[in-house]
């Protein structure tokens, strides 16, 4: 820890602290020479504070939580509402056990789209982010630690919930045959999960573009979750060129078993999908650079 | 130790900050002075790299802060006191900010004991009163052990106790040799607290002085007489540039002459003075009309563009 000022010496300056080795000696200051360029911290510290800052505040990890919830109790409800052959249940649009069990994911979406948003534009709205910008120094650091907090803390709850809604859901569900390889149920796993982490991601990507959870929320829901259902509306001879490219749909792509001549292929999906979210976060980095903070 | 050097913010057609240069001196509490408005958020804001300047520079200790490796060590801030969480604790507050820099935990408490929130700091900072916030506030600035402290309005909400805790804080923090600089709009909140001022106005500076200085500026440039032959001193006393009004029967006000120098005239001429007052303005008084100058002057050429 620092010590008070050192009242130092103009002709021999003394090292301000332990690591000042690359301090020349050739330094003449008259004020008391302190430390002007200490050692950078490590990004691990600023990773570090923003998990705190995430998982300290009910909004964020109550909301990332329930997220998980939501996924598994939707997706055992669907499961063994499939089960007792009821024609007008979810049975009747969806097909697949699995996709069945993963039949909570519409909502689960959304909700971490909305965290990623209040977890970046929160901070606007506090002022806090300008305290992580003036300590941090470098905006990169602190978006960079944003995006790696968030993508570490959906993918462990999104893994959990999304497997526990599979293995769960075919348990209720017990009706059907079931066919699928075991390396197919495992792809939707991952799949679904890394939707959601790239979904957290977009909507934390929007909260910095837009600097307001109101914003934000509203691109994410319209951008991401309705636009695409009013695309539909449109001609097909446009939608069939275009729809499939847009992140909810290369998300579909990522997120089933089931091949659909309406998708991309889910190598195309992966690439597509992971091109918004890096373009998204690219634009907000350039962005929060550029402008007053 | 904090260096603006024709430093100008522009915002759209607010020209917020106007060529300001000041040195900020450690050892001492610089105040920073101007009406609402005036620039002193915006200048903070630019010395901690949030808002880049349309031209100039502000340096800490050098280097501007963004370049420090870990700034909060070279200068604690306090912007907003709002800046906070509410459903956040104090203590969770002050720990990611810590982590930000590579600062123990225990300088956590350490500064929570400082600012007297040591009780309290695992409460939820939303539930702190105006005074809290600000002690929190003041915590963070602490937490990096910084030899440049900057505090925007941070005596804003307190209680005649909070200011007194304050001045005394910052005065320690002088003399251990650090850098203090503390903005407010109102002086009297400042007059017993800084050493130095930095007066600005519409964005410019308008005085970089010291308290001393400012002192001698509030000596008034009247003087209030009273004599028992009232009708021959003023008589005696009249001149060029010499403003002499009469109040009640016995007392005058006479601008345009030294106290001394009215005393030698009625010693000269065998007049006995029953009193003899140098009017003593208030250093918020002189603030003002400093301050006030210079909105005016503005008023003024903004009309004459207009026109
Ligand atoms: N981000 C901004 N965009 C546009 N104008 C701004 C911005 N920030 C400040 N201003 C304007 O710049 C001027 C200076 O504002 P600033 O907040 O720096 O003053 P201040 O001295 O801190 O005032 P106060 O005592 O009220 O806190 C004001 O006219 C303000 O409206
Ligand atoms: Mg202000």
């Amino acid at each position: 820890m620092t010590t008070a000022l050192t009242t130092t010496n103009p002709s021999s300056p003394t090292a301000p602290n332990e690591s000042s080795e690359s301090i020349m000696t050739t330094t003449t200051l008259t004020a008391p020479v302190t430390a002007t360029r200490t050692p950078k911290v490590p990004t691990v510290g600023v990773i570090k504070a923003e998990w705190l800052k995430f998982w300290s505040v009910r909004s964020t990890a109550v909301t990332l939580l329930a997220a998980g919830f939501a996924t598994v109790a939707f997706g055992m409800i669907f499961s063994a509402v499939a089960e007792s052959d009821e024609p007008a249940g979810p049975a009747a649009l969806l097909s697949d056990p699995v996709d069945l069990a993963l039949g909570g994911i519409g909502l689960s979406e959304m909700i971490i789209g909305v965290l990623g948003v209040m977890f970046v534009a929160g901070e606007y709205s506090t002022g806090l982010i300008r305290t992580a910008f003036a300590a941090v120094g470098k905006r990169g650091r602190v978006i960079r630690a944003k995006a790696a907090v968030l993508s570490a803390s959906i993918f462990g709850v999104g893994l959990a919930a999304v497997t526990a809604s599979v293995i769960l859901g075919q348990a209720v569900y017990a009706g059907s045959e079931a066919t699928s390889a075991v390396t197919d149920v495992l792809d939707v796993i991952f799949g679904t999960t890394l939707y959601l982490v790239g979904i957290g991601l977009i909507g934390a990507a929007l909260g910095f573009i837009l600097r307001s959870t109101a914003g934000g929320i509203g691109t994410l829901v319209g951008g991401v979750f309705i636009g695409p259902n009013l695309l539909n509306l449109l001609p097909d001879s446009f939608t069939d060129v275009f729809m499939k490219y847009l992140p909810s749909e290369a998300g579909a792509a990522m997120m089933t078993q089931v091949s659909n001549p309406d998708l991309l292929s889910r190598g195309a999906a992966y690439a597509v999908f992971t091109a918004w979210v890096v373009g998204l976060l690219g634009l907000a980095g350039w962005l929060v650079k550029r402008r007053d903070a | 130790m904090i260096e603006v050097t024709n430093l100008t913010k522009q915002y759209g057609e607010t020209l917020a900050v106007d060529n300001l240069t000041f040195t900020v001196r450690p050892g001492i509490v610089t105040g920073f002075l101007g009406p609402n408005g005036s620039g002193k958020s915006t200048t903070m804001r630019m010395i901690l790299g949030l808002d880049s300047p349309t031209s100039g520079t502000a340096t800490v200790n050098g280097l501007p802060l963004a370049d420090h490796g870990r700034p909060l060590t070279s200068l604690g801030f306090l912007l907003d006191a709002g800046a906070v969480h509410p459903t956040r604790s104090a203590h969770d507050h002050l720990r990611a900010l810590a982590l930000t820099n590579g600062l123990p935990t225990s300088r956590v408490d350490e500064v929570l004991d400082i600012v007297g929130l040591g009780e309290v700091g695992k409460r939820r900072s939303g539930g702190f009163s105006l005074g809290m916030g600000q002690r929190l506030g003041i915590a963070a600035a602490l937490l990096g052990n910084p030899d440049v402290i900057m505090l925007d309005e941070p005596v804003n909400g307190l209680d005649p106790e909070g200011i007194l805790w304050i001045r005394h804080l910052l005065q320690n923090l002088a003399d251990e040799g650090r850098t203090v600089f503390v903005s407010s709009h109102l002086m009297s909140e400042m007059e017993l607290m800084a050493e130095h001022f930095v007066i600005i106005g519409q964005g410019r500076l308008i005085k970089d002085i010291s308290a001393d200085e400012l002192r001698a500026m509030a000596v008034g440039e009247k003087t209030q007489v009273r004599a028992e032959q009232l009708d021959d001193l003023v008589g005696l006393m009249r001149g060029d540039g010499i403003e002499i009004v009469s109040g009640d029967r016995e007392t005058v006000s006479v601008r345009g002459l030294t106290s001394g120098e009215i005393g030698r005239i009625a010693q000269t001429n065998n007049i006995a003075l029953t009193s003899l007052i140098p009017e003593q303005r208030s250093l918020e008084d002189v603030f003002m009309s400093l301050t006030h100058d210079t909105v005016q002057y503005q008023g003024g050429s903004r009309m004459e563009a207009a026109a």
